[in-house]
């Protein structure tokens, strides 16, 4: 009887353990910039290639940072979700396209609508390299200090926005 | 004499060039490409892990040293670049758990083997004497 309960602790044991490795999602890899000073940088502007951009700029408020390209259609797919943020006015939306050509960022923009307040231009993708981008649609909420509080990997749903991003704004706000 | 001298003095880029290789398609292969998971930065096509190979050939080549490269990747990406994560509390598991497995293998195995040594069967004194007469 004892070894039947031994037998079906190590059963039960492991059962949970498998099913904590199923619940997790490998292509989530936790970010080791959650809690840093963001990356800083200069950027040329996707609009304005002769002005820059920095990090810097944006110091004392709380913003996203949404990383995107022309190229990658899951950013045509949050693109709705990312507007929407935008016109609500909670925070300002900053767009980095990555790796991006501007012949194509352009029209995109304009066929699509353009959610954001300014785009750096990453041409070469090395300031999304310091950033640890390894897959467009990447979102960053940074907060006042300049501290990178949260990132999403992948296109922004209505639902994260709902449940991580605006509860977390609405914090970082009233700090 | 002075041609072989500057033959030497010709073929030291070269050597270094080759050095140079060595190093970072031996870093390549400890590193993860985030792209697509199960490959190392040295097998993968993705467009990160090219970039990420001429980050790599790059700072090498400015002199830095494989553990600050490694080190440089794994402040922007995380410890789950390494396919050799380091030994921390998160994930001792990952180090231990074989070495748990085994010797719970061998204790387990060991406490079969013992159960199993069957003691030899005591015959009372009428079997002794059945038996001494099948034996006659």
């Amino acid at each position: 009887m004892k070894r039947l309960g031994w037998t079906l602790a190590v059963f039960v044991a492991l059962v949970a353990l498998l099913a904590l490795g199923l619940r997790l999602n490998p292509s989530e890899v936790p970010s080791p910039l959650i809690g840093k000073p963001a990356p800083a940088f200069e950027l040329p502007l996707l609009m304005a290639p002769d002005k820059r951009f920095s990090e810097r700029e944006m110091l004392g408020q709380v913003w996203i940072l949404n990383v995107w390209a022309s190229w990658c259609p899951p950013c045509l797919v949050e693109h709705p979700v990312v507007t929407r943020i935008a016109q609500s006015g909670i925070a300002p939306v900053v767009g980095l396209n990555y790796k991006d050509v501007r012949e194509e960022a352009l029209p995109w923009l304009a066929r699509n609508g353009n959610p954001y307040r300014l785009i750096a231009y990453d041409a070469d993708g090395r300031i999304g390299i310091d950033y640890g981008v390894y897959g467009v649609p990447e979102t960053y909420v940074i907060d006042r200090q300049g501290v990178i509080r949260y990132k999403h990997i992948g296109p922004l749903t209505a639902d994260v926005v709902q449940q991580k991003v605006e509860p977390l704004l609405k914090r970082l706000a009233a700090q | 004499m002075m041609r072989t001298l500057l033959l030497l003095l010709l073929a030291l880029p070269c050597w270094a060039a080759q050095d140079l290789e060595h190093r970072a398609a031996a870093l390549e292969r400890e590193l993860r490409c985030l792209v697509c998971q199960n490959q190392t930065l040295a097998e993968s096509n993705a467009p990160l892990a090219m970039d990420l190979r001429n980050q790599i050939r790059s700072q090498l080549a400015a002199g830095k040293s494989e553990r600050e490269v490694v080190d440089y990747l794994v402040a922007r990406y995380g410890d789950f670049v390494r396919y050799r994560p380091p030994l921390k509390a998160s994930t001792l598991l990952l180090w231990a758990g074989p070495f748990v497995f085994l010797i719970g293998g061998f204790y387990l195995l060991a406490r079969i083997l013992r159960r199993r040594r069957v003691p030899p069967p005591q015959l009372s004194g009428a079997e002794r004497s059945r038996a001494a007469k099948l034996l006659e």
